[in-house]
């Protein structure tokens, strides 16, 4: 068989055509995917579940929303004291219940909007709204009628008669204005308006379907002639949204004289006035708007801590308009689409350039930001890589600017470097009980397991970064909390110095053993249970258990299992309460003490332990109603005593940050919430690097300082910014 | 020809019909839901949540939903049209829908933004394998019995033990901490996907090694071959023209699988060096409990698998006359 050259050559030029073509295809794909560095980037350790400040609670997502928008107030990057924001200033009365927030009047979103008091008073309605799902919204509930209306909605929200979401007002002889709730109409999703059903003219049915509302029809009991239908209605959802259940009627009916009062005296109908007055936000819940630039807000008792809460990012505002274009181009995946990079629309120093799934969030400066002269860094890349390893090597090759969780291996190598300075954390590394399973049930066993665990041996050998061993719940560093531990000698000898701590629990386990035989278990007492030690997977909390399983085995002589689940399977244990002793972990929200403490309540939805005390519940709300600081404090004191006399939770250590930074980065502060604050972050040039090395202590060893030598600072005079 | 095709679409149809079913019921039952998180939310919120994900429907009812296209998100069924109008239209008129954990993108942004970016790895990973495989096969074959093939034949069957990440390990150490020539991870330029490329091939260039290792001796030992060399013809020419085709035709069965592997397998790599394609997302959407995520992926990857297969079992009529599809 012969054939021709080309014939022959033919499929070999192919197949090698197809290879190359792959080749070049694979490498310009990844080629054409090339950004220029960002002027500062870091590792975020995870893709973000989403940019609306409302609906998240995590730590990497917090980060990138207080980039892109302001609250009322921000916080002060070393002392979280309230700065200005979006509010130039405020004022509170004199009963320490009512905030007068006064908005800066060049305040702007980027899309030009002024930002205004009715942007606040859109966002905190949508984000007390449960439709929205608001993780956090239970944080506005100290406002006056918020938790109200959050529970008045949610049940109007499941209202299983749905006919009952549409109200009825007398217009005037026999006519009857029929409406439907305007909060609905905000509220339902994929562009779900009210569409009538029937038209002018039409002849009414008694319990005939009227409109239909996101597919579902509304039944109306009134009999009728439809005299008029207000087909505006559909166009017009954000501003019924805005008047919540106002004059946005839907259809005008012609009823028999008297047939209104009678459905409404048989309750087959609402009637207009009551489900306004019931319903209606503005009505009930103590946020307004009382001129563009000033926002009054009212509180249900006086909170100490509300600056704080409003310079919380779940309390940060979003644009109105941004929202409702969505809604109408993209009725259906509006909700995905607004906070696209190209629809964003935002308020806060930066703004979103670049999105790519797993890899990176760019952040850009926004020009229009009030601040902006203050603002330094043009880009930020915010990585969401998740290998630690990983992680760290690319801080180590300068890739990365500032990664938080460095591989605990390799922190005492860490430790003299002047760019890792573990601080303080508002943050309780604990063990929950299972107080409703013997023998858990009995105090003395509790106790004498929280004697026993050797925490001084766990922070020097495990985690090493200069954790403090805890015999209190509440961490330390919360201004104007007195500390409360457990009755410990191995904590009055840790305070005392560290020679006597080791004493000091010698003579702690003793006590525990007294109290295991006290109740009953042990020589000559009934045989010592076996107890499962719950973590989820991951190494140091597993290298913690054993310590503890060791230290309870050896000491009390008891069975010591691990078990180690999962994440999600972990959370489901802790949630149905399936498990002896379990490991967890709390990271306060906020500079309070109540942050802390109100979760043990009893059946709070974090308290998982089966505790519950009445003395301790009545103190937490008591504190929630002391308007002195020093009294209050006092009650939150007493109820961390009643609560470390009890021991549903066995304290182990408080947390370190563990942020390994770039030295040439200045405006970065240490602060107990671990939150930094892009705004106020440039790069020193060489001349300043060298200043701040001269008075940062002798042993810091240097490392180098990758970035701008002649540094990267705001486009105002570089005076007064953290020379 | 036809009859292969149509037979095997058929097939397809029933088992992407059965990974699917299982899958989503399989996830539904593993503890723990994609809204669990380490500070409770509030009974109501959670409800709420639920009800927009519609988790509070029954699994069969979600899976009905799911599969499409009947939308069951409103009262009475309707059917869709592709207006893109919907919130979620069923797996069936290709919509993932939105992704529970990555609540910004839907399954079908999170895929096509990844996709590419795992295939572009894959096909280095691939290319490079082949290249190196096959060389160290026909020189090992050609050299057979010679301390050549004794260290070549060491390397690959090292190269099949040790897993792709201890080889990206090394080649971290080796290309980035030593001789600083490759970005450490992450993605944007090609040099960020030689290492990672490497690694991941790594193990199936030692296995494609082994196997055109044995097809060659193989042919080399048949009477066509011996034929040829009595002809005269220059060894070279005999290796070429006559011994390769049927000395790699274990390798091109071998392809399917590989691709499939490296595909799939490019998971860990892809998390070490920060590639932010479809591989991470098999495993974090487990973890996750992200179900309509996980649903997509593997969805995803049945495809890929099968078709891949699928066009292997072709590629073969094409390398050797002698086997008819038909006929299997």
């Amino acid at each position: 068989m012969t054939r021709s050259p080309a014939a022959r050559w033919a499929p070999r030029l192919a197949a090698g055509a197809l290879l190359a073509g792959l080749l070049a295809g694979a490498l310009s794909m990844a080629g054409g995917a090339r950004l220029e560095r960002a002027d500062f980037t870091f590792n975020n350790g995870t893709e973000v579940t989403t940019l609306d400040p409302a609906t998240v609670s995590g730590v990497p997502e917090g980060r990138i929303i207080r980039a892109l928008f302001e609250g009322l107030c921000i916080k002060h990057p070393s002392t979280l004291e309230p700065l200005p924001g979006a509010a130039e200033r405020w004022s509170l009365s004199e009963d320490r219940t009512v905030y007068t927030f006064h908005l800066r009047e060049d305040g702007r979103w980027n899309n030009g909007d002024a930002l205004t008091a009715h942007d606040f008073v859109f966002s905190w309605e949508r984000f007390l709204n449960p439709l929205t799902a608001a993780e956090y919204a239970y944080q506005l509930w100290y406002v006056e009628g918020a938790r109200e209306y959050t529970h008045l909605i949610d049940d109007f929200a499941y209202q299983p008669d749905w006919d009952q979401n549409l109200w009825v007002e007398e217009r005037g002889e026999s006519i009857v204005r029929v409406g439907c709730s305007g909060y609905l109409l905000a509220a339902a999703d994929g562009g779900d308006l009210v569409a009538p059903t029937v038209g002018p003219g039409d002849v009414h049915a008694a319990g005939g379907t009227v409109a239909r509302l996101g597919g579902r029809p509304l039944h109306l009991s009134l009999a009728g002639r439809v005299r008029a239908v207000n087909a505006a209605l559909p166009g017009e959802v954000s501003a019924l949204a805005r008047d919540a259940y106002g004059e946005g009627w839907l259809l005008e009916l012609e009823v028999a004289p008297g047939a209104l009062a009678e459905a409404l005296g048989r309750g087959d109908v609402v009637a207009g006035a009551a489900f306004r007055a019931e319903r209606a936000f503005d009505e009930r819940v103590g946020i307004r708007a009382l001129d563009e630039h000033t926002l009054e807000v009212r509180l249900a008792s006086p909170t100490p801590y509300f600056l704080q809460l409003v310079a919380f990012y779940p309390l940060f505002p979003v644009n109105r308009r941004n929202l409702t274009e969505a809604r109408e181009r993209w009725p259906g995946t509006w909700e995905l689409r607004w906070m696209r990079p190209e629809n964003i629309v935002t308020n806060g120093p930066y703004t979103v350039e670049f999105r790519r799934v797993n890899d990176r969030i760019r952040l850009v400066k926004n020009p229009a930001y009030w601040d902006a002269d203050r603002v330094a860094l043009g880009t930020i890349d915010a990585l969401a890589i998740d290998h630690l390893g990983t992680s760290i090597n690319l801080y180590l090759t300068g890739e990365v600017d500032w990664i938080d969780r460095p591989i605990t291996s390799i922190i005492p190598r860490l430790l003299p470097r002047e760019d890792f300075n573990p601080a303080p954390y508002l943050g309780s590394y604990f063990y929950r009980v299972n107080v409703d399973r013997p023998p858990f049930d009995d105090l003395r066993v509790r106790k004498a397991l929280a004697l026993t665990i050797d925490r001084r041996a766990i922070t020097t050998s495990i985690t090493k970064a200069g954790e403090e061993p805890a015999w209190a719940f509440v961490p330390p560093g919360l201004p104007g909390y007195r500390k409360v531990e457990l009755t410990s000698e191995a904590a009055r000898g840790f305070a005392a110095g560290a020679e006597d701590a080791a004493d000091g629990f010698a003579r702690d386990v003793e006590r525990a053993r007294a109290l295991m035989a006290e109740a009953g278990f042990g020589p000559g007492g009934a045989e010592l249970p076996t107890i499962e030690i719950h973590y989820n997977t991951d190494e140091t909390h597993k290298d913690v258990a054993e310590v503890i399983a060791d230290g309870w085995k050896k000491r009390l002589g008891l069975n010591v299992k691990l078990l180690n689940q999962e994440w999600k399977v972990y959370l489901d244990t802790q949630k149905t309460r399936t498990f002896d002793v379990s490991r967890s972990a709390w990271i306060g929200d906020y500079a309070d003490p109540n942050t802390f403490l109100d979760m043990f309540v009893t059946g709070g939805e974090n308290n998982r332990t089966g505790w519950g005390n009445l003395e301790y519940d009545e103190l937490i709300a008591a504190a929630a109603l002391e308007a002195d600081p020093t009294r209050r404090m006092e009650h939150f004191a007493e109820a961390e005593a009643i609560l470390m006399d009890e021991l549903p939770i066995l304290p182990i250590y408080f947390y370190v940050t563990r942020n390994l930074v770039n030295p040439r980065l200045g405006g970065f502060h240490p602060n107990v919430v671990d939150e930094h604050f892009p705004k106020h972050w440039y790069w020193m040039d060489d001349a300043e690097l060298a200043a701040r090395r001269a008075v940062q202590p002798a042993e810091w060893v240097e490392v180098p300082a990758r970035g701008p030598a002649e540094g990267l600072y705001p486009p105002t005079t570089r005076e007064g910014r953290g020379r | 020809m036809t009859r292969f095709l149509l037979r095997r679409l058929m097939w397809f149809a029933i088992t992407l019909w059965v990974v699917v079913t299982v899958s989503f019921f399989l996830m539904r039952a593993v503890r723990g839901g994609p809204f669990d998180n380490d500070r409770a939310l509030h009974e109501s919120i959670e409800r709420n949540i639920k009800a927009r994900y519609h988790l509070d429907w029954h699994p069969f009812k979600q899976y009905l939903h799911y599969i499409g296209p009947l939308n069951l998100d409103e009262q009475g069924p309707e059917f869709l049209g592709g207006d893109g109008t919907r919130p979620f239209g069923g797996v069936l008129t290709g919509d993932f829908g939105p992704s529970f954990k990555y609540r910004d993108f839907t399954v079908n942004d999170i895929i096509g933004q990844s996709l590419p970016i795992s295939v572009s790895l894959g096909v280095i990973a691939l290319l490079w394998a082949l290249a190196l495989g096959l060389t160290v096969g026909i020189a090992s074959a050609l050299w057979r019995g010679t301390r050549i093939d004794v260290g070549l034949r060491l390397v690959a069957t090292a190269g099949i033990a040790v897993p792709n990440f201890t080889i990206a390990g090394f080649l971290v150490i080796g290309f980035v901490f030593v001789l600083p020539l490759f970005p450490v991870a992450g993605y944007g330029t090609w040099r960020h996907l030689v290492l990672p490329g490497f690694a991941l091939g790594g193990p199936f260039a030692a296995y494609i090694a082994r196997l055109t290792r044995t097809g060659m001796l193989e042919v080399l030992s048949q009477d066509y071959i011996r034929t040829a060399h009595a002809k005269g013809l220059p060894p070279r020419t005999v290796l070429l023209r006559h011994a390769i085709k049927g000395g790699v035709l274990p390798v091109v069965s071998y392809l399917g699988p590989a691709t499939a592997g490296i595909l799939t397998g490019s998971l860990v790599i892809e998390r070490i060096f920060a590639i932010p394609g479809t591989g991470s997302h098999f495993v974090n959407s487990a973890l996750n409990r992200d179900y309509t995520l996980a649903m997509g992926v593997t969805i995803l990857y049945t495809v890929l698998v099968y078709s891949l297969n699928t066009a292997v079992d072709f590629a073969y009529t094409l390398l050797d006359p002698r086997i008819d599809l038909e006929e299997s």
